[in-house]
């Protein structure tokens, strides 16, 4: 069961080879075993996810079981779930229970999927590394001296260690398939407006989108089927036809034309990276794929673009973190502005401030024309150079990160240096497109590389197949970290 | 446009953050590494283009003004700081 895929777990549970109980208590011993040496948990809470397995292992001898039906997965602390603690990662909602059920979470109780616990982030999902997370950094299975990537680290972990068979994530700007890329796993980012944002805590709302995180491309897409859908009260979910993610994946890849950016493989990335991404697209060109040369040349824009328009969103959704209706609420204060600036500067980390204070001062009376609007304008040529690369070619692949796995305390003094390592990721969400993170092999320390695929919009079963293909022919998927067998099986 | 302490200070005011004078100093700082980052934007003639605030070009729905929400004060008191008969208690604003 160690290894198991969500297929493999899903067709187990079909033939009756384990009840649903015996595999959520299979996963909470391992977690109880090992997510002290990660962290990768925030909220646990075994009676919950037993009952919920044998309310689903009693809708299967009821005869009314989907393909998730008992199957445990582990949901990012930014999802409310009703009657679990919804932290966000931040002190600032250490005491929130949740009084209802994200979108997401209500999508996976009616297919039948039972909740393993809430896994770290970096606080508010602002981060690269897990480090921002007031629970402490996330520890990378492959070097627990190593950041597991942000802000799904915790997510992330889980999956790369075992300790979930899948889980969700979000990425504003990278925090699924970074994390996805650093810890060796798959990770994808729908095309915005696919999954509803209602009851995932808002970050930058023009910007956050859900997703899988699992260790195969059919993963994902299993997974995707149930998160998908229109929901009413999220203004920017879309109305579209009900697809299935995972009907494509047996199509051959000949004559699928690859995009190259030459942006992606230009100074920055280590020489480590770029031989893995280059051995991915030899075995594509094995696969009869054809190889073209494209350009985004306005991609080194998107970092600079993003830190001036999501910190401007950050810094309108988090003005709602009051002290008043719910979350944490400063001890000593004379008057309600007082009790308002001393919540906020104890309730808040470091980092979130800090993003807080950038969204403040770009959307401040005179600043507004030389740093959001300006930003918004770019933003266009960003996604524009997207519309034309994809004139050329049906998918568009590079790194996901420009390194592998840093050091826990080499980046966090540095904040400029921390949000470089989203270089290759936030152009995707600035332009709203599909993009993801598929393991491709390894640098010279052992530590995993990911192969960014970057679709059109609306791609994502194109993509999943073009995922499930290269995995059919090489099994850097199937690496699993070396240390992560101690727990009892 | 370098940040000033003083920018940092009105900032975290407008943004209602306390703030020490140590920390603006640190702050100030760091905001200064990161709007030469942003300062990059000044590159490109940005005059002819439209901006844009949304992935998608959709139009916001609209539906009948019906209730939909239940009544949920209960539920949501019940992890609010501070309340009593129903209301949420904050200092006294009004003498």
């Amino acid at each position: 069961m160690l290894h198991a895929t969500l297929k493999q777990l899903s067709d187990g549970l079909a033939t009756g080879k384990f009840s649903s109980a015996e595999v959520t208590k299979y996963f909470i011993n391992r977690i109880n075993n090992l997510n002290n040496s990660l962290n990768s948990f925030i909220s646990l809470d075994a009676d919950k996810s037993l009952a919920q397995a044998r309310a689903a292992d009693a809708l299967r001898a009821a005869g009314k079981a989907q393909t998730l039906t008992g199957v445990p997965l582990a949901q990012k602390d930014i999802f409310c779930a009703q009657g679990w603690l919804t932290t966000c990662g931040s002190k600032m909602l250490s005491n929130f229970v949740s009084p209802y059920d994200a979108h997401v979470i209500e999508r996976f109780n009616a297919a039948g999927a039972v909740n393993l616990g809430k896994t770290n982030m970096d606080e508010f999902a602002m981060g690269s590394s897990n480090e921002t997370s007031f629970y402490g950094p996330v520890r990378n299975p492959w070097d627990r001296e190593r950041v597991p990537g942000g802000s799904s680290g915790g997510s992330a972990a889980a999956v790369a260690a075992r300790l979930a068979p899948a889980a969700t994530g979000t990425d504003t700007g990278g925090s699924i398939r970074q994390p996805a890329a650093l810890t060796g796993i798959c990770g994808l980012k729908p095309t915005y407006g696919l999954v509803s944002r209602y009851g995932m805590i808002a970050f930058a709302s023009s910007l956050d989108q859900g997703g899988p995180m699992a260790r195969t491309a059919e993963d994902l897409g299993l997974m995707l089927n149930v998160m998908a859908g229109f929901d009413a009260r999220d203004s920017t979910s879309l109305q579209r036809t009900p697809e299935d993610y995972g009907r494509n994946l047996a199509q051959p890849l000949a004559g699928l034309r690859i995009g190259l950016p030459k942006e992606f493989f230009a100074a920055g990335a280590s020489a480590d990276v770029i031989k893995a991404i280059e051995g991915a697209v030899a075995e594509y060109k094995k696969l009869g794929c054809e190889i073209v040369d494209v350009s985004l040349p306005n991609m080194a824009l998107s970092v600079p673009v993003y830190y001036v328009l999501a910190p401007a969103e950050a810094s309108s959704n988090l003005s709602r973190f009051d002290g008043v209706r719910y979350g944490y609420r400063a001890k000593d204060y004379g008057n309600l502005a007082e009790m308002y600036e001393k919540t906020r500067a104890e309730g808040f980390g470091a980092e979130v401030k800090r993003r807080i204070l950038i969204g403040a001062y770009v959307l401040s009376h005179g600043y507004y024309d030389a740093y959001y609007l300006r930003a918004q304008k770019l933003r266009r040529l960003i996604a524009q150079d997207f519309v034309e690369a994809f004139k050329q070619c049906d998918v568009i692949m590079g790194p996901t990160t420009p390194s592998t796995a840093f050091k826990i305390g080499e980046k966090s003094g540095d904040p400029v240096q921390m949000y470089l390592s989203d270089i290759y990721t936030i152009a995707v969400n600035l332009a709203g497109l599909p993009g993801m993170s598929i393991p491709c092999g390894f640098d010279s320390n052992g530590l995993p590389v990911g192969l960014q695929i970057i679709g059109d919009y609306f791609s994502e079963a194109r993509m999943l197949n073009v995922a499930h293909q290269y995995q059919l022919a090489t099994d850097w998927h199937t690496q699993a970290p070396k240390n992560i067998r101690e727990a009892a099986s | 446009m370098a940040l000033t302490l003083d920018d940092v200070k009105r900032v975290a005011h407008l943004a209602r953050i306390a703030i020490s004078d140590d920390e603006a100093q640190a702050t100030q700082t760091q905001l200064a590494g990161i709007f030469k980052l942003i300062g990059e934007m000044e590159a490109v003639d940005v005059s002819a283009i439209t901006p844009m605030s949304h992935a998608q070009d959709v139009v916001q729905r609209l539906r009948e003004d019906a209730v939909t929400e239940p009544n949920l004060r209960e539920q949501f008191q019940a992890i609010a700081p501070q309340v009593e008969s129903g209301l949420y208690l904050v200092p006294r604003v009004i003498e």
